[in-house]
């Protein structure tokens, strides 16, 4: 990882779920039989619900830089 | 067109082809919405004003149909607000549906107590007939038809243009010239300056049809019907029983094969079903662009409208952010001209007007990535709000078909006089006054008290005689408004019967509000202080 040009202060990447295995299955299976066009439907709308959720801006926004930052390299 | 035959003006040979050339102090050019609404609200103020257009009638075609609230407003002072709301039709209700359903619907103006509604439908040539009869009534506006500009020569102390007509060509020259030539801005060219933005690369078919139907008088949008499958399509009511339908057509749409009427009525029919009955009164293919010149004042030249700032039409920002652009220069233009205010307070109409254009490119901008995603990702994310919004009131809120015209707030205009005391609401300094329900000497609401000149707003009894006297003078003379109280004849009260306007200002005894000539709030107290009124005026007006 880089380093991180926002304030990650906001956000926790810490371990904060409390029984990891059981969320990652889950997610899986939530796109289970989808077609990769509805799987990015899935995707998207479950974010925009996450995002709703958490509403500061600053945690959204360091969680898209995160989220970003080593997909493209050197930001 | 079935409904509707353009009147021809007449054009008049200039008394300058045979005589001496003529100095004005102001010359608009453009006969449009914005030039007629800036010569309107010239003349009204006494200053003689000759407008130029190059040809001699009205908008060809329905073009700009949704005149805001504000719109309204500033016409309403300029004694033409009332037969376009008439001859309008209003609306304020806001549909969205994605495939068949309904996405989600809102309401424009969500409050009561106003004298305008959020919108009406109107033709343009509708609109400009109205301004071009109220301009008639004006004794010192000319309007000279068929005179078209073909050269200006700015220079540091005046204008000079040339000007062509069938008898030959002329010289004017003028102190100030205002630019309102429209999009492609003849002018604009002559000179050279920068227009800098961005095209979109999507096209539109615009078709007014003539049709009886019961539909309300509603905004209509869908994004991916299944009568125009993965493109969008906006619906509005005119007057006349005619109606606007707008088609998204795609980057790769034949602009010429989609005018013709075999390639619409197939797309009419599926829309309205095979047994409709309508005609098509006029079409158009268009793209759009969202750009504006880097300033609006270039010396002596002030360009407003299409000529200095361009948008999508999705959200009805064009026309009526260039009726605001007009109403925001001509009080101060009229204060240079009468040597009470210096010359630097027109860079404030660049300042103002500049931001406002930028807000509305972006609001405008915004909703075209929305209605045409330019990334695979960004259509999945689109598609993903439409569907969450039939269930989750959060995603409604990021639905963008347009967000309409609202009066931008000058909140960080060099002209306010920043806040002494904290006030509930929105009323802060560069607000546009929000009107209320009122009874009062010249009319039933708040708004028609204010405007033109400078006036102060009071919440109760709390100017005296001698002090009212002294706003009065002066060559910037300032009108106390009163709400509450008995009838003076030093100034306007009115009483506030539904108690909106306190409500809406967050007005208690003392409370004071000064507004600018364009009902823009400038400055609040919570005490009147004659000399913070004073200090405020000079600072509205760049002294």
């Amino acid at each position: 990882m880089t380093e991180a040009i926002f304030d990650m202060a906001a956000l926790k990447t810490g371990s904060n779920i409390p029984k990891p295995d059981d969320f990652y299955e889950e997610l899986i299976g939530l796109h289970r039989e989808l077609t990769d066009a509805q799987s990015a439907l899935v995707n998207a709308k479950l974010i925009l619900l996450l995002a709703n959720h958490i509403g500061d801006p600053d945690v959204l926004r360091a969680a898209m830089a995160a989220a970003r930052a080593d997909v493209v390299g050197t930001a | 067109m079935k409904t509707y035959t353009n009147p021809t003006y007449e054009y008049r040979r200039a008394p300058e082809l045979d005589g001496p050339t003529r100095h004005c102090q102001v010359v608009i050019v453009g006969a449009g919405p914005v030039g007629l609404v800036a010569a309107i609200d010239l003349a009204q103020r006494g200053i003689p004003v000759l407008v130029l257009d190059d040809d001699d009638t009205v908008s060809v075609g329905s073009r700009a149909i949704c005149y805001s609230k504000r719109t309204l407003e500033i016409l309403d002072r300029l004694g033409c607000g009332e037969p376009i709301a008439r001859k309008g039709v209003g609306w304020n209700i806001g549909k969205v549906y994605q495939g068949r359903e309904l996405a989600y619907q809102f309401e424009v103006l969500p409050e009561s107590g106003h004298h305008r509604p959020a919108f009406v439908n109107l033709q343009q040539y509708y609109f400009e007939e109205c301004l071009v009869q109220r301009a008639l009534e004006l004794p010192s506006l000319e309007i000279r038809w068929r005179h078209e500009v073909s050269g200006v020569v700015p220079d540091a102390d005046r204008v000079t243009l040339r000007v062509t007509t069938s008898d030959g060509d002329y010289a004017l020259t003028c102190d100030w010239l205002l630019v309102c030539d429209g999009a492609r801005s003849p002018v604009r060219h002559m000179l050279g300056l920068d227009f800098e933005g961005q095209v979109f690369r999507d096209r539109f078919l615009i078709a007014d049809i003539h049709m009886t139907s019961d539909f309300p008088a509603e905004r209509r949008f869908w994004f991916d019907p299944p009568f125009h499958p993965n493109q969008s399509v906006l619906l509005h009511r005119q007057p006349d029983d005619v109606w606007r339908v707008d088609f998204q057509l795609g980057w790769d749409a034949d602009p010429e094969l989609e005018k013709q009427p075999a390639r619409i009525l197939p797309r009419l029919r599926a829309m309205l079903g095979p047994d409709a009955k309508f005609e098509i009164e006029w079409a158009s293919v268009y793209t759009f662009q969202c750009r504006r010149m880097q300033k609006f004042r270039h010396g002596r030249l002030l360009f407003a409208g299409d000529s200095a700032h361009l948008v999508s039409p999705f959200g009805a920002r064009g026309a009526n952010s260039g009726v605001q652009d007009a109403d925001n220069l001509v009080w101060k233009l009229e204060l240079v001209l009468r040597g009470h205010a210096p010359e630097c307070l027109l860079d404030s109409y660049d300042s103002e007007r500049v931001a406002a254009a930028d807000e509305n490119i972006q609001n405008s901008t915004r909703a075209t990535d929305f209605i045409t995603p330019k990334s695979a990702v960004s259509r999945t994310f689109r598609d993903a709000v439409l569907s969450l919004a039939r269930c989750y009131p959060f995603a409604r809120k990021l639905v963008n078909s347009g967000r309409l015209s609202v009066p931008k707030v000058l909140s960080q205009s060099p002209l306010n006089t920043p806040d002494g005391a904290t006030f509930d609401g929105s009323m802060v300094p560069g607000a546009v006054a929000a009107d209320a329900p009122v009874s009062g000497p010249r009319g039933d609401w708040l708004l028609d008290h204010l405007g033109g000149g400078f006036d102060l707003l009071v919440f109760g009894d709390v100017v005296d005689t001698v002090r009212a006297a002294e706003l009065a003078r002066g060559p910037i003379a300032c009108r106390v408004v009163q709400v509450g109280g008995i009838e003076r004849h030093d100034r306007i009260v009115v009483d506030d019967h539904a108690g909106l306007v306190a409500a809406r200002y967050d007005g208690k005894p003392g409370s004071c509000y000064l507004f600018r000539p364009d009902q823009h709030v400038c400055a609040r107290w919570r005490a009147f202080a004659v000399d913070a009124v004073h200090a405020a005026i000079a600072r509205a007006t760049g002294q």
